[in-house]
């Protein structure tokens, strides 16, 4: 059972921050460059997860994802199924909840990177895209990082948003807080003990690695192409 | 890049409205030309110099004018032209250099040769590289390198490539007259060769003398003289030039009398004693009187000197002493307080202390009289 319920747990979070980083990255890099005044409306919108109860967050995705919502209907329409209470509502509702986590470190990070760099790209003829891959993401990598391993972290641990939109189906949404939770209202504490400390020493263990690496490693990173 | 061997010509007429030092808003307005070779330009903080170069470079767009190089325009507001930064080739060293700091000299210097086929690339930077003395260099980032090795490898950058205009910012303001000096050798070395058009930002005099084959002197936005570096610099006519132009003492002064026999004046500097005798002058009455005297210009003597041509002798005491690389600045008091720049063997072969008495000579055509505005 925890077994299963780790894998599902692994799985999400792998899914979630890759999803996060192909998504994070150029939502970052707007929010760190972009000249428009309405920016600070979408900075307050991607930092909203931080502050709201999961419930709400996981009761509008309920609300969205199932057969209420013209999207929910139209998923539905496609699958044969709605989105609520399965894994790829999961994945959704998890990008959602991780979004600040992921963007935030990435968005500091870019804004960090001396503008004249990028003016001295571009002075040596690059285009926008080689001053991106060639200058800001190297110099921003460090960011960039730390927004992958806390949004993956994050989803590990996350609990509420999961049980909104997830419910608790083994092998499909039960994640392993989920199943601390039903292991401690069945009153099996050993069960829900061994659980916890799973969770604990993963979550401890991917932070001390997030802040070692921040130590030293980073500078050898940048000599890759 | 055959173009830059025949020397083209970069055109510059622009106006832009730009945040001054104090937050202010100044309006540039400048339209000149600058032929191959090096051209300074020459101003104060806040002049719109940077402005300026950003324009020309592309990495701010003015509200009106025009920027070509021979036939190639880079922006023409009237015709709705503006080539983006990294289409211009023009190479542009920012004032913070902008190394790349991920990478060594070599990749630093190789960023901008991404269309070239390898063998290639290797032999333009190593060549480069070379010219610029810091080949041994390569391998290193540029956190590890001095401050003159960090402008080679920043020029080397900006050459590698080419550019059919290069500007600079203030480059060599920060090191060594030395350091200086050799790197400046190089880049005239260098430019023999390739003949483009150099833009060198200073605001310092000594450097405008030692570069400039033509000087262009701006203030608050606009060009205010232009000419050889001695056309603006040693004889200016407005008063705000001459203070940019270095001269460290500057006094306001009343007219006492007039000598046509001999073509001088005597002058006296307001609230003190003291009468200078200066170059017969036009005055306007109505406009202010001031004497600048170069720090550099002036003599010290130990005791009373005698039988001299100089005619502005006075006695003083001096207030304050410091050295400052091989230059020694001393404040010495004869009512107004002059600023003498001396050398160092100077100082202890009249043993020069803070509080000691002595004699300070100014020829009389060392003493310019500018008349301000105001």
């Amino acid at each position: 059972m925890i077994v299963q319920a780790l894998t599902l747990t692994l799985r999400l979070a792998v899914m979630v921050s890759l999803i996060l980083l192909i998504v994070g990255i150029p939502l970052a890099c707007w929010l760190a460059f972009s000249p428009r005044r309405w920016k600070f409306f979408v900075e307050a919108l991607v930092s909203l997860p931080i502050v709201l109860p999961p419930t709400v967050l996981g009761f509008y995705l309920l609300v969205a994802l199932g057969p209420l919502s013209p999207v929910g209907r139209w998923y539905q329409a496609i699958a044969g199924h709605t989105l609520a209470f399965t894994f790829a509502g999961l994945v959704i509702g998890s990008v959602l909840y991780s979004l600040p986590f992921a963007v935030q470190p990435m968005t500091t990070s870019f804004a960090a990177v001396d503008r004249k760099l990028l003016q001295a790209s571009a002075l040596l003829g690059a285009s926008r895209w080689r001053t991106f891959w060639r200058i800001l993401l190297p110099l921003g990598l460090p960011g960039v990082l730390t927004g992958f391993v806390l949004s993956f972290a994050h989803t590990l641990g996350e609990f509420g948003v999961v049980l909104m939109i997830g419910g608790n189906i083994p092998g499909a949404t039960r994640t392993i807080s989920i199943l601390i939770f039903d292991q401690v209202e069945a009153l099996d504490y050993a069960a829900a003990n061994r659980s916890a400390l799973l969770l604990l020493a993963l979550c401890f263990v991917l932070l001390a690695a997030l802040h070692g690496l921040r130590r030293h490693a980073l500078w050898n990173l940048w000599d890759w192409r | 890049m055959s173009a830059a061997s025949t020397g083209e010509e970069l055109s510059v007429r622009i106006r832009k409205s730009f945040a001054g030092e104090r937050s202010s808003s100044f309006l540039l307005e400048v339209e000149f030309t600058a032929s191959p070779g090096f051209t300074i330009l020459f101003g104060a903080s806040g002049a719109g110099k940077t402005t300026l170069l950003d324009c020309i470079a592309g990495l701010q767009i003015p509200e009106a004018g025009r920027i070509a190089i021979a036939q190639d325009v880079f922006f023409d507001s009237a015709a709705r032209v503006n080539l983006p930064a990294n289409r211009r080739s023009v190479g542009y060293l920012l004032q913070s250099l902008a190394l790349f700091p991920h990478m060594t000299v070599r990749q630093n210097v190789q960023y901008g040769l991404q269309g070239l086929v390898s063998a290639e690339r290797e032999a333009r930077s190593g060549q480069m590289l070379e010219s610029f003395r810091i080949a041994a260099l390569a391998g290193r980032r540029p956190g590890e390198l001095s401050g003159g090795e960090r402008q080679r490898a920043a020029l080397a950058r900006a050459l590698v490539m080419r550019p059919r205009a290069l500007l600079l910012d203030e480059p060599l303001t920060a090191l060594d007259a030395a350091v200086k000096a050799q790197i400046v050798d190089d880049l005239r070395a260098w430019n023999e060769r390739q003949r483009i058009s150099i833009l060198y930002v200073t605001h310092q005099r000594e450097e405008a003398f030692a570069l400039g084959e033509r000087v262009i002197a701006l203030e608050a936005g606009r060009i205010v003289s232009q000419g050889s570096a001695h056309e603006v610099l040693h004889r200016p006519e407005l008063e705000t030039v001459a203070q940019l132009a270095g001269f460290e003492n500057i006094f306001d002064c009343s007219l006492v009398a007039a000598h046509p026999e001999q073509g001088t004046m005597t002058c006296r500097v307001s609230g003190s004693n003291l009468d200078l005798e200066v170059p017969l002058s036009r005055i306007d009455r109505s406009r202010r009187l001031r004497i600048g005297i170069r720090a550099g210009d002036i003599l010290l003597a130990s005791s009373a000197p005698r039988q001299l041509s100089a005619r502005n002798v006075f006695p003083g005491t001096i207030e304050r002493l410091e050295q400052r690389d091989m230059m020694v600045i001393a404040a010495v008091n004869c009512g107004p307080v002059f600023e003498v720049h001396v050398t160092p063997s100077a100082r202890e072969s009249l043993q020069l202390r803070k509080g000691s008495e002595t004699w300070l000579v100014v020829k009389t055509y060392s003493c310019q009289v500018m008349q301000g505005s105001g």
